[in-house]
């Protein structure tokens, strides 16, 4: 997805309108390498886009479903009551806290990383919607602040999902590799480190 | 231990899935026909279940207009018609009066004004302001039959075409423009004559138009033949 997406940019590699200023951005202008695009020209870029939409939105929609059906969306939506404990799993993460807190399945911290990580992945979804279909859900482009303005959020979800994966990935091998093991397989074998 | 040689395995798939990705890949023989199939259904999908044939696109204050609209054709220079007076427009297939326009015809014909948002495939988008004939009004004129599921415009630009769905093509905002921002057509944007509508991507909006057929059966398109979603509606 992300792949045939900057196959798309490359078309037109800045934000704003014929005529208009460039919406400010550090890739105005960059053609992205080549490895990193799928399809090798525009029209198969929009094929692929247009087509690994379907499993993006059936998966996060069964996903959510799971959640909700599951009961499993306690252990991972964030909720005010949840902002004390944040701030105090992040003066630990400081140093400013020595003991760690006492948490659930997943700290505080956590919960708002995986609750933002689901409104990202729909927010994704929905800029795309607003670009793709501008005319049949114009109110929808209207309230992105317009087509090029709706185009700039779609990009920047981008970004924060590559961030997210980086320290995501990084933290579970940091943490607890196990867990890496655990996501592929389905069975846990090693110990929660949170719950020594 | 089976489960780090089955996760092994897995990384060597998503390795060469991202191989794959790595050499700007079209899909090959065997995922290409794949992905212009659910092209077809993302069509369907657009057509049927997304298009409003009613629902109208935003208009602008002809104040908003951008500063430039990028010219695009297929010929090596601008097309030109060598005798301006000798053009032609012809409305043709599906219908019981086969048509032969003039500009001047075609000009005291109903005509319609906006300023629209122009959106093309690429990404970028201008707005401007458009006058002309709704294509709605030439297939009442040249009395479309029931059988008319299409319309194939044609153009004198090295052959290129597109071919469109009946309901988009007789939406209120579809028309064939001879006239942008207040002047006629001028010759890099396709005088003296294009199809016209916020509707539409760039590419389906036929410019120096020599006819409209109504088929039965799906005409293709210069692009579209190409590998470009065929209904490219917005």
């Amino acid at each position: 997805m992300i792949a045939s997406g900057l196959q798309i940019y490359e078309a037109y590699a800045r934000f704003g309108n014929r005529g208009d200023p460039a919406y400010p951005s550090p890739f105005n202008g960059t053609v992205f390498p080549h490895w990193s695009r799928l399809g090798g020209w525009l029209a198969a870029g929009l094929n692929w886009h247009f087509a690994l939409m379907w499993p993006l939105v059936l998966v996060g929609l069964l996903y959510l479903s799971y959640l909700a059906a599951s009961g499993e969306w306690r252990a991972l939506l964030f909720r005010p009551r949840d902002l004390r404990g944040a701030l105090d799993m992040q003066l630990y993460y400081l140093g400013l806290r020595k003991e760690h807190p006492a948490q659930g399945k997943h700290n505080p911290l956590q919960k708002l990383a995986y609750t933002s990580i689901i409104c990202l992945g729909a927010l994704s979804v929905i800029t795309g919607l607003s670009i793709y279909k501008a005319t049949q859900f114009g109110w929808l482009t209207t309230l992105f602040g317009g087509f090029q303005a709706a185009r700039y959020w779609h990009f920047w979800a981008v970004w924060i999902f590559v961030a997210f994966t980086a320290v995501h990935v990084t933290l579970v091998f940091l943490v607890d590799p196990h867990s890496l093991r655990a996501i592929i397989t389905g069975w846990y074998r090693g110990r929660f480190p949170s719950h020594d | 231990m089976i489960d780090r040689r089955a996760f092994l395995r897995l990384s060597a798939g998503a390795g060469a899935a991202s191989l794959a990705a790595a050499c700007g890949w079209d899909g090959g023989g065997l995922v290409k026909p794949r992905l212009l199939s659910i092209g077809r259904l993302n069509d369907w999908v657009g057509e049927h279940l997304l298009f409003s044939p009613t629902r109208l696109a935003r208009t602008y204050d002809p104040s908003r207009r951008s500063a430039g609209l990028p010219a695009y054709f297929i010929s090596d220079t601008v097309p030109m018609l060598r005798d301006p007076s000798a053009w032609r427009l012809t409305v043709g297939g599906l219908v019981r009066q086969p048509l032969t326009l003039s500009l001047d015809d075609l000009q005291r014909m109903p005509r319609v004004t906006y300023t629209v948002k122009h959106h093309c495939v690429e990404g970028w988008s201008a707005i401007a302001t458009w006058t002309g004939v709704p294509v709605s009004a030439l297939a009442e004129r040249s009395g479309m039959t029931p059988a008319a599921r299409y319309v194939d415009f044609v153009s004198f630009d090295s052959g290129y075409s597109n071919g469109w769905d009946l309901p988009s093509a007789m939406h209120p905002q579809t028309i064939l423009a001879y006239g942008m921002n207040d002047r006629l057509l001028g010759a890099d944007h396709g005088a003296p004559l294009r199809l016209y509508s916020p509707t539409k991507l760039g590419y389906k909006m036929t410019k120096y138009l020599v006819s409209m057929n109504f088929t039965e059966q799906r005409p293709g398109g210069y692009w579209e033949d190409q590998g470009y979603p065929w209904f490219g509606g917005i």
